[in-house]
């Protein structure tokens, strides 16, 4: 356990460096001067002069990027042109709004997807199956950024039972947490009917069948533990997604969080907060990512026992 | 039936997207005077809040997101399976390094990866394909390279290779047939992602510009008149979602037909 820790610890670092390279050559090496894209068509050249200064874009381009790595290690991300206040200050302020949405999506996902996933399964080739099947279609194929309106819409306007936006109440967490967490429910049920039905042909679900168990012992312990171990995989791998996924969301609703920094800080040209935002959130996606890892392995001794 | 309704969603998607071309400038002209109008005979899906007609913006709209579906499952399904193949046919130190590359893209969400590049490049049509190409190859390329894997020990490659054809030959006629069905079914549930993705895109600002339309820059306009002209979300979004619902459906019926195993336990 110990040994694959240490490697975790180490692919997150690595995969941190290429992704902060690649976020810094982008920005960088991109065709044009970023300092006239900040600035825009009217900026005189001593404003572009003192921003390139300010932004130490007036070192050769090495030197610039050993003082971005430096910065690194020491959680320093930059200054924001427009805040003028610390990178990293701006997203651990905005990062625990992202998580929260994340894991409230995740959450949703999962209260949706059990249910039908397992109804589906038990049901296989029958109406409910199709049903839940056809939902789970339709769930994947609704992008976020229509489903949330819809939502508004509906139950925003028409009903005014739910705010429009903002984070402040916990009843505005409900239509983001949903618009956030559809997409995934629909594959969350999709992987869990297709595990539970392969589960349900194995030689141990006959025996328990055979021994007399009720179904819902048989189903309840047999069967839905055994095809959770997938599932549980692809959830946390998900959440990661999530992060990602959040971005768009944030938008829809507001939401102040780390996606919403990161579409504002593109329009606003503010280059440090958007290394910072593409930063953290990968490294937040690579860890949680390798937590999942770490956690299928202690849940599943098979896995344990192969290392 | 569902079949045929899949079909026919995606036709009468390449159809509103060729008679994009015969749209003139009405598409994008401003009538201010009938702004956020409802359907009416006028203008069958009513008018934005520029008074621009919104099923012209629609078909336009149909016309963005095929070409960058077109382009960006066609980009990276080359570029992808290319690389794959080479890899997995060549293995060793090919294959590791290849394998390694491909590990570090897995690593990262791929939506924020297109996000951050097409910030950097700048909004159009062309960037969203090469942001969406630069995530997309990743899929096909492991695809292609385990299916590779799993063939590249057959007797028909040892028999080539003893015959002393050349590697690019090899692996076109004698490995790449034999894997393109699931190739396939991937590129077709790519094209349903590029579709999500390019509006996606759009609707954050950093696909196309306006006045070219686009199904996800028209529902982010149209949220803000969500209250007086929901007509100008619905239609875009209706659109959107039954193309890839279409595009989705397709791909399961494929990935079906090629199951072996669910052909038989299924039906």
């Amino acid at each position: 356990m110990m040994g694959y820790l240490l490697r975790l610890i180490g692919s997150v670092l690595f995969v941190s460096w290429i992704v902060g390279t690649l976020v810094f050559f982008l920005i960088h090496l991109v065709p044009g001067d970023p300092v006239a894209v900040m600035l825009g068509d009217w900026a005189s050249p001593a404003d572009e002069n003192a921003l390139r200064i300010q932004l130490g874009l007036d070192k050769p381009i090495l030197v610039q990027y050993t003082e971005y790595l430096i910065g690194l290690t020491q959680f320093d991300l930059g200054q924001s042109l427009f805040f003028q206040q610390p990178v990293s200050e701006l997203i651990a302020e905005r990062f625990p709004m992202t998580l929260k949405l994340a894991v409230m999506a995740l959450l949703v996902a999962v209260i949706i997807a059990f249910p039908l996933g397992i109804w589906a399964a038990l049901r296989a080739g029958k109406w409910p199956d199709h049903v839940a099947m056809t939902v789970s279609l339709v769930g994947v194929s609704i992008p976020n950024f229509w489903l949330g309106p819809m939502l508004i819409m509906f139950f925003s306007l028409s009903l005014a039972w739910l705010p429009v936006s903002g984070a402040e109440q916990p009843y505005a967490w409900v239509l983001p947490s949903i618009t956030l967490g559809t997409a995934l429910a629909a594959i969350l049920a999709r992987m869990l009917r297709a595990s539970l039905l392969e589960v349900l042909h194995e030689d141990y679900i006959r025996t328990a069948q055979a021994k007399g168990l009720s179904p819902r012992w048989v189903y309840g312990k047999h069967a839905l533990l055994n095809a959770l171990l997938p599932v549980v995989t692809i959830l946390g791998l998900q959440l990661g997604t999530l992060l990602g996924g959040a971005v768009i969301t944030e938008v829809v609703f507001d939401w102040p969080g780390l996606g919403q920094l990161l579409v504002e800080s593109i329009q606003r040209r503010d280059y440090p907060v958007v290394q910072g935002c593409i930063l953290v959130i990968s490294i937040a996606y690579i860890t949680i990512n390798g937590l999942t890892e770490l956690v299928y392995a202690w849940i599943d001794p098979r896995i344990r026992v192969a290392q | 039936m569902l079949k045929y309704l899949s079909y026919s969603i995606v036709i009468v998607w390449a159809l509103m997207a060729f008679a994009g071309f015969f749209i003139d400038d009405s598409a994008n002209e401003v009538f201010l005077n009938s702004f956020l109008s409802t359907p009416s005979s006028d203008a069958v899906l009513g008018r934005d809040e520029l008074g621009r007609p919104v099923l012209e913006r629609v078909m336009l709209g149909a016309q963005t997101s095929l070409m960058v579906a077109v382009g960006v499952v066609f980009f990276s399904a080359i570029i992808g399976t290319t690389i794959g193949v080479y890899s997995g046919y060549m293995g060793g130190w090919t294959d590791r390094v290849i394998t390694k590359i491909i590990d570090v893209f897995l690593a990262f969400p791929g939506l924020l990866l297109a996000i951050a590049l097409a910030a950097i490049l700048g909004p159009g049509i062309e960037n969203v394909v090469f942001a969406l190409v630069v995530v997309g190859w990743v899929g096909y390329a492991r695809l292609a390279r385990a299916q590779t894997l799993s063939i590249r020990h057959r007797e028909h490659i040892y028999a080539a290779r003893s015959l002393a054809v050349p590697t690019p030959l090899i692996l076109f006629r004698h490995v790449l047939p034999l894997i393109l069905a699931p190739l396939g079914v991937e590129a077709t549930f790519g094209i349903a992602g590029a579709v999500i993705s390019e509006a996606g895109l759009s609707f954050l600002g950093l696909g196309v510009q306006p006045p070219e339309a686009s199904w996800g820059s028209m529902i982010k306009e149209g949220t803000r008149y969500l209250l007086v002209a929901p007509h100008l979300v619905l239609a875009p979004g209706i659109a959107l979602m039954l193309v890839v619902l279409a595009v989705n459906l397709i791909g399961d019926q494929w990935r079906d037909y090629l199951d072996v195993r669910s052909r038989n336990t299924n039906r």
